[in-house]
């Protein structure tokens, strides 16, 4: 068993992927993911793991680096955040595409503009359909174990497919949270050394990255969409023996006092933690609060999410984006039209809150859960504190 | 032509579009996209070489008397050689008329 400690989560999360012996990280800085690049570098300038550090010139060249790496049968690791991922952008569905299992630790922040440094999910929703899974952790232990598990996961030969896991800028990384770490060889045991699909090697020649033209595209769409679509089950299995291995659960849709609740939130990330305080207060004052937390964002826990909702009748979902001129913030949107079929689905609605780095407080979620109660909001969605 | 272009179904689909027949781009004869052809005109072509070097499909050659041809199962007749041929050696001529 590892041993309890206090470490930055940041740093927890290089500490993380060098307990997978990355070969290679690619890498560019940006706060607040820049303790996270400063420490896989320093990982490998100590010859911690036997890896390269790329040093690149701007997060298109990192990922763009990476995918050259997992195609050569590197295990790699890379991160970004907020603009940086959006550079990242043009690569990213390449990434997927390629079926290359890079592993990226995105520390969530706001895009510009106006500029803003701080926390909230508008980087990562763009990259929604880009063909990554993704994760949500709530505190720095899930980010240690997310980090581990997305190399199991996305180099599964049932799976081949890049992974992301989330954390949330400054309220995760630069926190010190107890941790405990895994030790090596239960890392080991969990993560076999990764055995690529196939390689770029001059001796056995094959092409990556080739033209599909308009009469193989959409089939090769279609195949990546299987791909990702199957994969939950290997994130099941995957969270399974993690459990079994290490004793920590890990579910899809985590669902927190939601048993009898007549009013659920919604969250991802790192929010979920003030939640659960704020449903256990209004738990104590008689009202039926609930809450679930999204781990998986994709593939969608479809299934999940159907069965976590059952007798609730009113869903507040939040978001920590915008999707402007939209019908509400992308995970709203998205569990509306989940639950669109069911015969009894609960009332939604949606509220939108700590964009750029605003605080949402315990007694935030205990209002929103009261006016969530009536079922309506006077809007379609809210721009919950906003002044004016 | 009898033999298969590529895949018929999405299941067919390599993992990650891999190819793994090397160099089978070079059965895909992008030729038929041709509007014009290049005609070279020997009387008044100097040897010197620049349509082998502006070609950028790279499917001109040098012959055994020092002029030049294109491969036409590749050229999509762009005109780029005509357009820097200086002494003016070749025609754009239409495929059909």
């Amino acid at each position: 068993m590892g041993k309890r400690i206090g470490m930055e989560v940041a740093i927890a999360s290089a500490e993380a992927a060098a307990l997978c012996r990355f070969d290679v990280a690619a890498v560019y800085p940006i706060t607040p993911q820049s303790h996270v690049a400063e420490h896989l570098s320093d990982i490998v300038a100590d010859g911690r793991v036997d890896a390269s550090f790329i040093t690149v010139e701007s997060e298109h060249s990192a990922l763009s680096s990476a995918m050259g790496a997992s195609a050569t049968g590197a295990r790699v690791v890379t991160a970004t955040s907020s603009q940086g991922l959006l550079f990242m952008g043009e690569v990213m569905p390449i990434a997927s595409a390629m079926r290359l299992p890079i592993v990226m630790i995105i520390a969530n922040r706001a895009v510009s503009g106006p500029i803003n440094i701080w926390n909230d999910h508008s980087d990562i929703m763009p990259m929604r359909d880009t063909g990554w899974i993704s994760f949500f952790a709530d505190n720095g232990q899930e980010v240690v174990d997310m980090v581990i598990q997305a190399f199991k996961v996305g180099e599964d030969r049932r799976v081949m497919l890049p992974v992301n896991v989330n954390l949330d800028g400054f309220q995760l990384t630069h926190v010190v949270e107890p941790i405990v770490m895994p030790d090596q060889e239960e890392v080991d045991r969990f993560l076999p050394p990764y055995e690529p699909f196939a390689t770029l090697h001059p001796d056995k020649v094959v092409t990556m990255g080739a033209l599909g033209m308009p009469e193989f595209y959409a089939e090769a769409q279609k195949a990546k969409n299987v791909a990702i679509v199957n994969s939950i089950d290997v994130v099941r299995e995957v969270w399974k023996e993690w459990e079994k291995g290490f004793g920590r659960k890990y579910e899809p849709i985590h669902a927190y006092r939601t048993e009898d609740a007549d009013v659920a939130l919604v969250t991802m990330g790192s929010m979920g933690e003030t939640a659960e305080i704020a449903v256990d207060e209004l738990r104590r004052e008689g009202v039926k609060a609930g809450l679930l937390k999204i781990k998986l964002w994709r593939p969608f826990p479809f299934e999940d999410l159907k069965k976590a909702v059952k007798g609730i009748r009113v869903l507040a979902v939040t978001d920590r984006a915008c999707s402007f001129g939209g019908p509400g913030g992308p995970v709203f949107s998205e569990i509306r039209s989940a639950l669109y079929e069911g015969a009894k689905r609960p009332k939604i609605v949606n509220f939108l809150i700590g964009l750029g780095g605003r605080d949402v407080h315990v007694e935030d979620f205990v209002a929103m859960v009261r006016k969530a109660a009536k079922g309506k909001l006077s809007e379609p969605y809210e721009f919950y504190g906003v002044r004016g | 032509m009898t033999e298969k272009k590529g895949p018929e179904t999405w299941q067919e689909i390599n993992p990650g579009c891999m190819v793994f027949r090397p160099g089978s781009a070079s059965e895909y004869h992008t030729g038929s996209w041709r509007a014009k052809r290049p005609i070279w005109d020997n009387a008044k072509c100097i040897k010197c070489g620049v349509c082998y070097i502006f070609c950028p499909e790279g499917c001109i050659t040098e012959d055994a008397d020092g002029f030049f041809v294109a491969n036409f199962d590749y050229c999509k007749g762009c005109g780029i050689c005509a357009h820097e041929c200086w002494p003016k050696a070749i025609a754009m001529v239409n495929e059909e008329d």
